[in-house]
């Protein structure tokens, strides 16, 4: 198991057999805390060991790279355009989303539509729970305690925060990703976009409109409340 | 009101939303990457449920001080020992070794 | 095993306190809700964390539950505001008074 099963030819130059682990690529910044230097030490051993490779880990870090809210954009933009993609997308996202080309294993991806009455907002409050393989990493704030704690209890004013205020005849709906399920929102389509094509609608969703903390940019591209 | 877990916050009090962005540093992302490969179908060392209930079992004090990262290292760690894969005086060892040749390599602190 | 609750059926979630991994926030625990969506059955979290297999897999549910039902009145959210949750069955009973009509 040291060695590259990825099949790809160019991986053959490989960091597989033991004690080489060298040169050490360098950090953009020097290690200066714990938990920098614990990173270090398990990664070597894990290399020297025979775990992982070094060029497995580094191709995990360009696949990950590669997962960006505009993949997600993509999809939003698609269903606002093709009544049948969104049905399709809201009945069964894992399925919807692999017709762009994305993957979204193991999880099943829910995807839940904004609407004039029902504004959904997604969180995490056990842990951090986010549609990573579509989206990427979460951002910082997703993961903080302010955003887990309130955001159940306080949804008005943690929406205020990010500059979101709706009114009160809306039923604003947090979603707690408790389970086996991840929640991609669906935002509204802003007005006056008709007869905009895929990839200009796109450029409106965010990924705090995903994610339901706001809604699409406008079409002169700000944020709207 | 029933006992709750550290990590089970919803509804507690808190304060303002810090909202600024942060790229990922190469270390964060390898420790992400770290922990996708031994989840993965070649290694399947253990999932994602046993991360949650390492992390989750931190003591308070070090949760709340720890970063998303530290404590996924924390749990990254702590199954790679309990599967068997390092012990904790190879991770001890290196980790000294490692040290030791950033200070060498840096003496000014 | 088919699952014990459909769409539309008010559900309490168990007031129970767990000793280690579980996913049933506490803020919802002994609170009642709906059921809204059925995401098929799932491997137990409370065994997977632990490496054991976590069969038989258990239904799991979107529940909604109105903010006022959770919070009466001590949060920051309009009247009709909700939050849904997704548990496993085995973290949910019956609404004995409300429950509209699963079964006899």
């Amino acid at each position: 198991m040291t060695h590259d099963d990825h099949g790809d030819e160019h991986h053959d130059h490989d960091h597989g057999h033991p004690h080489d682990h060298g040169p050490f690529q360098p950090d953009l910044k020097e290690p200066s805390e714990d938990w920098e230097f614990l990173e270090i030490a398990l990664r070597e051993l894990l290399i020297d060991k025979g775990v992982i490779t070094a060029r497995e880990v580094e191709d995990k870090i360009e696949e990950w790279d590669g997962k960006v809210p505009e993949n997600g954009a993509k999809v939003v933009a698609r269903a606002w355009l093709d009544p049948a993609f969104k049905k399709r997308l809201l009945a069964d996202g894992n399925k919807a989303v692999a017709e762009l080309g994305f993957e979204f294993p193991g999880l099943k991806l829910v995807v839940i539509e904004n609407t004039s009455k029902v504004h959904n907002v997604i969180v995490c409050t056990l842990c951090s729970c986010y549609p990573r393989a579509l989206l990427g990493l979460p951002p910082l704030w997703y993961k903080s305690r302010e955003y887990r704690s309130r955001t159940v209890r306080e949804p008005r004013a943690v929406l205020r925060e990010f500059g979101t205020d709706l009114a009160d005849s809306v039923e604003v709906r947090v979603v707690d990703s408790t389970a086996d399920c991840r929640f991609l929102v669906l935002p509204r389509r802003p007005d006056g976009t008709d007869g905009w094509n895929e990839e200009h609608l796109a450029k409106l969703v965010t990924r705090d409109s995903m994610i339901g903390t706001a809604l699409a940019l406008t079409p002169q591209g700000e944020r709207s409340s | 009101m029933t006992k709750r877990g550290v990590h089970d916050m919803g509804g507690d009090a808190a304060g303002p939303i810090d909202r600024h962005e942060h790229e990922p540093s190469l270390a964060e992302r390898r420790i992400d990457a770290m922990m996708l490969l031994m989840r993965d179908q070649k290694r399947h060392l253990w999932l994602t449920d046993e991360n949650r209930r390492t992390i989750e079992s931190m003591a308070p004090g070090d949760y709340e001080a720890a970063g998303y990262y530290e404590r996924w290292l924390h749990a990254l760690r702590g199954l790679l020992v309990e599967k068997g894969v390092l012990t904790e005086a190879e991770i001890s060892e290196r980790l000294a070794a490692v040290r030791a040749r950033y200070d060498a390599a840096e003496p000014t602190a | 095993m088919s699952p014990r609750f459909k769409i539309g059926d008010r559900v309490c979630v168990r007031a129970d306190d767990h000793e280690g991994h579980h996913r049933t926030p506490a803020y919802l625990k002994g609170k009642s809700g709906v059921v809204v969506k059925k995401f098929g059955a799932w491997r137990n979290p409370e065994e997977l964390a632990y490496g054991k297999p976590g069969l038989p897999k258990q239904p799991l549910y979107m529940v909604k539950f109105e903010m006022d039902g959770v919070w009466a009145g001590n949060g920051t959210y309009a009247k009709r505001d909700t939050v849904t949750a997704d548990l496993y069955e085995h973290w949910l009973e019956p609404d004995g008074d409300r429950q509209t009509g699963s079964g006899t």
